[in-house]
């Protein structure tokens, strides 16, 4: 009745309305298939989650929640179990369609994933909702999400063994002189171009401060800096640290270090302290994110760390 | 007033007004530096940070500034006289998406130079351009004798659109970073670090303002329209082919260097008219030079409003051409 009389008055119109009652009963099909998957079910834990955030795969993985997990994103690499779970879109294009068809009962998302926030709020599928911050952040999320999953035993050893890896470095680095350090995780190759650092908050700055270093751009309070050539000779960094999440090979670090033989005046070029780490570990803020700050450690106190 | 003596008035003011920009820029940035030391040639170049500041930042920084905005704006001139359309821009004819599709894979697959390792980012940008162009001219020729002008603007819009949708699907694919630094360069960025990447487009740039210095006359009768500048002895079809391919050369060269800087081709025309009328002869010139004062001011205000943090300077010349371009097409009607 409703579409009929909506076509008699507009054709265009009348389409509109049948998409939407369509789309109306496909949302109740969808719901009348689901019917204990409600909102989170508060006695049991989630059986069935489905991450996109490498970062946070990662974690359910460390915690013992891997055989929970049923997909991940498409930039998921570690741990291997989690590369071999099928692939469901990533930060930006998550494919709604295979993430509902998969059933999830937690589906972890990153904030400002709001229309897929929407569309699970919506099917009542529970969401874990996360965000990048600090060095801080992650231990925490690690403890927030261990309540959620049912593995709080793990999630506090994951978190101890963290805690306990930052403090085994800051217990080597102690002591030692600072350098004042640029951490930049972006630029283009072959210039000295599109140069990015990190700025004074966010994970990166916290891990350099862990790892012995002092960030030149601490007090500009953004994650991260367009650090121009001015900047970089003014503010005279006495070590540069460049992160890189895919694998670099030998014959490229070498040009690629090179290439800041033209700024001569920052103090870590003449020294030759400048060195590039290509280690997906010192980019994810996740579990390994230990290992990442002594990969960082290490760059900058060589002599602390035995071989 | 002769057309002699208004050039020399135009050489003069904008001459004054391009040399005063190009001294003063260098004295400011995100950083004090004191003047003194940076001519103080006694102590080595390689401990005298107030001198590597000067010279390897500010300096190759403010000349990139002066070339691509000189370069820009009397390319929108040709352009707007080659389309005879007002609201035409250096970018309008795909130029600026070609060399963006180019910085674009060269930037997400870190693309470099031979063994030297140079970034191929400029390179790629460049060539990328060109194939736009050729694109563009290739479908402006095909049926008429001459180029046409309406041709040439569906051919050089649509390949706008097309290319920016090439250049969403690579952006799609890359890495968060690399993602992050495409966008980056789409905002224009004249921290080019080194004098290199101006000798490389300094050549491509002498031979596109020697083909306009030629073009000024052209330019003039081809304003009055195709038939009546052939009745007066123009050879249409090759002058309108010079106009396409040295204001092209012009903006692929530039875009190469600071990335695709909006607006900078289309106010400059405009105000430099607006102040010495319609004579290419005049307009060409001072175009030139007022586009490389205004864009050395615009990037003076990107690297000291918010410093340390850089505002991207084609952002800067957006928001004043955004208002003045909205501006003059109320004052037209």
């Amino acid at each position: 009745m409703i579409p009929f009389h909506g076509r008699t008055r507009a054709g265009s119109n009348g389409t509109a309305v049948i998409a939407a009652v369509a789309a109306a009963v496909a949302v109740v099909l969808v719901l009348a298939g689901r019917p204990s998957a409600g909102a989170s079910q508060p006695s049991g834990h989630p059986a069935r989650i489905i991450s996109v955030i490498p970062a946070v795969t990662e974690m359910l993985f460390a915690i013992g929640a891997g055989p929970q997990v049923v997909a991940v994103g498409s930039f998921d690499e570690y741990p291997p179990e989690a590369a071999r779970l099928p692939r469901v879109g990533a930060l930006l294009d998550p494919d709604v369609e295979r993430i509902l068809s998969l059933r999830p009962d937690l589906v972890i998302v990153y904030e400002s994933q709001s229309d897929l926030r929407t569309q699970l709020a919506r099917v009542g599928i529970g969401m874990f909702i996360y965000k990048h911050a600090g060095l801080a952040d992650i231990t925490t999320t690690i403890s927030a999400l261990g309540d959620r999953v049912g593995r709080q035993k793990e999630a506090a050893a994951t978190r101890a063994a963290i805690e306990a890896k930052l403090n085994e470095i800051q217990a080597r680095v102690q002591g030692r002189p600072r350098p004042r350090t640029a951490l930049v995780f972006g630029r283009d190759a072959g210039a000295l171009r599109g140069i990015y650092a990190s700025g004074g908050v966010g994970f990166l700055h916290d891990m350099l401060d862990a790892a012995g270093g002092d960030n030149i751009f601490a007090d500009v309070p953004r994650q991260s800096v367009q650090a121009t050539t001015e900047l970089m000779l003014a503010r005279k960094p006495d070590a540069i640290v460049e992160l890189r999440s895919s694998a670099v090979t030998e014959a490229q670090k070498t040009r690629e270090l090179s290439v800041w033989k033209s700024l001569p005046g920052i103090p870590a070029v003449r020294s030759n302290r400048v060195t590039i780490v290509s280690d997906p570990r010192t980019v994810v803020p996740g579990p390994r994110v230990g290992d990442g700050t002594e990969l960082i450690a290490r760059a900058l106190h060589p002599e602390a760390f035995p071989k | 007033m002769t057309i002699r003596r208004r050039f020399a008035m135009a050489m003069a003011v904008y001459g004054t007004l391009a040399a005063a920009a190009i001294v003063l820029a260098p004295l400011v940035g995100s950083t004090t530096i004191d003047l003194g030391r940076v001519f103080d040639f006694s102590t080595p170049f390689s401990e005298n940070v107030d001198a590597q500041i000067f010279f390897v930042a500010r300096l190759p920084r403010t000349l990139a500034g002066a070339l691509v905005g000189a370069a820009l704006a009397s390319a929108g001139v040709v352009f707007q006289g080659l389309l005879r359309n007002p609201l035409a821009t250096p970018f309008t004819l795909g130029v600026s998406a070609g060399a963006a599709l180019g910085a674009m894979l060269a930037i997400t697959f870190d693309w470099t130079l031979g063994i030297a390792g140079l970034s191929a980012v400029p390179a790629a940008a460049f060539l990328g351009a060109t194939g736009a162009v050729s694109i563009v001219f290739a479908l402006a020729r095909a049926r008429h004798r001459g180029l046409s002008t309406d041709v040439l603007l569906l051919a050089g819009v649509t390949l706008n659109a097309f290319f920016s949708a090439l250049i969403l699907m690579v952006q799609y694919f890359a890495d968060f970073a690399d993602s992050y630094r495409t966008l980056r360069w789409l905002m224009g960025d004249l921290d080019v670090s080194s004098y290199q990447p101006l000798l490389s487009a300094l050549p491509l740039l002498v031979v596109a303002f020697a083909a306009f210095a030629w073009l000024a006359r052209p330019l003039n009768l081809l304003s009055m329209g195709a038939d009546s500048a052939e009745t007066r002895g123009l050879e249409v079809a090759s002058a309108q082919r010079r106009a396409f391919f040295s204001a092209s050369l012009a903006t692929g060269a530039a875009v190469s260097v600071g990335g695709p800087i909006g607006f900078i081709g289309i106010i400059v025309p405009h105000l430099v008219r607006l102040m010495v009328g319609s004579d290419h002869r005049v307009v060409l010139p001072a175009s030139a030079l007022f586009g490389a004062a205004f864009l050395v001011g615009c990037d003076v205000l990107a690297r000291t409003l918010l410093a340390p943090v850089e505002l991207p300077v084609g952002v800067i010349t957006a928001l004043i051409g955004g208002p003045f371009f909205l501006w003059l097409l109320v004052r037209k009607q």
